[in-house]
């Protein structure tokens, strides 16, 4: 579980993040939801340690990461994997040679031909075990995101972090991404956090979802939850795509869903 | 200028703690000695044969008083080959293909979050992607300048006795001629010191890029610009204290 209280961080005091307080917890899907600009990467990247925050502390599993030792910090560190918006391969190495990086680096004990399996185990495991030769320019956006994944997960991860993996894929590629991430979380009960503003992400994967909305967090529930808010700027995210008051529609009555110009009640479109 | 410096001296200062360990480091050295040195040998050859070639030309050109001997002429290109057409020239030279590739490479790496990659994982960046780069550079760079020296001395002999400037025993006379052994030594501390400078500032340059693929192109020549006011600076220092 990684607790997060009263985040704050500003940027030529503008500020980003106001005081942020949630949970992620361990072996769900939890999802960083808001719109661009609201402060959800920056979020991550405290979380994750690329920034430090100008007050709070954050906790991974009641270990305190922000201004600890570095021993302490370089040792959770080694227990993230990261999946980063445009995958950040190695495009020097092969895809093999991108998912046994951390191996190398980080279980030096491990030897070549335990290495060798892992490496083809997660590359099985994402699918994409004939692609180990191949060069990061070689294959596409959506092998791109799912060798990052292989490349988080091989040196089992307690904590998966997810930066907009939806981004720049077609749908279909996107809710295998997505399935994806939330069958490894599930299958090595491990704490993901997703950031995304795609609201299929929301609706296939949502187990806990936090809905950030300039630098604050206004809300957090269940994807079963999110759709019957009462949250006027949360309402307003949702209900800005058609097909998600489609399927608002199709909840509520029943039946056939119909792509509609009407907007809910309290969101201001 | 004052605040640039000092983060320099921090960035220096990252690299050198928490190193990681001695044989990911020595593997990713040996890497860079490839593609900074081996892949160098080619252009420091071209520029130091020629340069060598002009060099004993435009002396031979100058010198027509029939009472200086014709060795002078070997002589004096012994003398500014060792003591700056090589160091110097070659690390300008250098500066400009190793330069602009480091601050390239490591600013890539940094716009497309290769360098978040590695931290996330808890690696520290600056040691793995910097400190080889730097390691190589030291140690290629005095092998390359070696090597210029020489090539810029056979270029000189080539032109100087295929263009009839001089004999091919006047030649040899003159780079014979009163031989300061110290002379390879200032070069190759000149060209270690260049090494220095050429590949901390490019990398430093590199690895602080923030924006697109715009602000890569402008590291990379920053880089470039700055390493060879650094190396002409260093240049006059060394000269000034060592010889």
């Amino acid at each position: 579980m990684i607790e997060v209280s009263n985040v704050q961080k500003s940027f030529d005091g503008n500020p980003v993040l106001r005081g942020v307080n949630c949970t992620f917890e361990t072996g769900k899907c939890n999802l960083l939801l808001g719109g661009s600009g609201t402060g959800k990467s920056v979020l991550l990247q405290c979380i994750v340690g690329l920034m430090k925050p100008d007050i709070g502390s954050i906790t991974f599993d009641g270990t305190v990461y922000t201004n600890n030792k570095v021993a302490i910090r370089q040792e959770i560190r080694r227990k993230i994997g990261m999946l980063f918006q445009g995958s950040a391969l190695f495009d020097s190495m092969t895809v093999a040679e991108n998912v046994a990086f951390p191996l190398q680096m980080l279980t030096p004990e491990m030897s070549a031909e335990e290495r060798r399996d892992r490496v083809e185990f997660c590359l099985k495991r994402v699918g994409l075990e004939n692609a180990g030769t191949k060069m990061p320019a070689e294959i596409s956006g959506g092998m791109k995101k799912r060798v990052g994944i292989a490349r988080a997960i091989s040196p089992q991860c307690t904590y998966l972090f997810c930066d907009e993996p939806n981004s720049g894929l077609d749908p279909a590629t996107s809710i295998k991404i997505d399935n994806l991430i939330h069958e490894i979380t599930h299958e090595y009960d491990i704490t993901t956090v997703i950031v995304t503003h795609d609201m299929n992400s929301v609706i296939e994967i949502g187990e806990h979802i936090i809905f950030l909305h300039k630098g604050e967090k206004l809300w957090d529930g269940t994807k079963d939850e999110i759709l019957n808010v009462e949250v006027p700027e949360l309402k307003e995210f949702i209900f800005s795509s058609s097909l998600v008051r489609a399927a608002k529609k199709v909840d509520d009555e029943g039946g056939l869903a119909t792509i509609t110009d009407e907007s809910p009640e309290g969101a201001n479109i | 200028m004052f605040t640039t410096f000092g983060k320099f001296v921090l960035f220096l200062q990252g690299m050198l703690s928490r190193r990681e360990r001695v044989a990911v480091l020595w593997a990713r050295t040996v890497d860079e000695a490839m593609l900074i040195g081996v892949d160098s040998v080619f252009i420091v050859a071209i520029v130091s044969a020629f340069i060598g070639a002009v060099t004993c030309v435009q002396i031979a050109y100058n010198l027509t008083n029939p009472l200086i001997p014709k060795a002078t002429i070997g002589f004096m290109v012994r003398e500014m080959t060792i003591l700056e057409l090589a160091p110097t020239i070659t690390c300008i030279v250098l500066a400009g293909k190793v330069g602009s590739s480091i601050a390239g490479g490591l600013g890539t790496m940094r716009i497309t979050e290769q360098v978040s990659a590695l931290e996330v994982m808890g690696i520290n960046s600056a040691s793995y992607l910097v400190f080889p780069r730097m390691l190589a550079s030291i140690l290629m760079f005095p092998l390359l300048v070696v090597l210029a020296m020489v090539l810029s001395i056979l270029g000189g002999y080539l032109a100087g006795t295929l263009t009839g400037a001089l004999a091919p025993q006047d030649f040899i006379e003159g780079i014979r001629e009163d031989f300061v052994p110290y002379n390879i030594v200032f070069a190759l501390i000149k060209s270690v010191v260049f090494a220095f400078l050429i590949s901390g500032i490019s990398s430093f340059k590199g690895f602080n890029t923030t924006g697109g693929a715009l602000e890569v192109g402008a590291a990379s020549t920053g880089a470039v610009t700055n390493s060879i006011i650094a190396i002409l600076i260093a240049d006059f220092v060394l000269a000034a204290v060592l010889l």
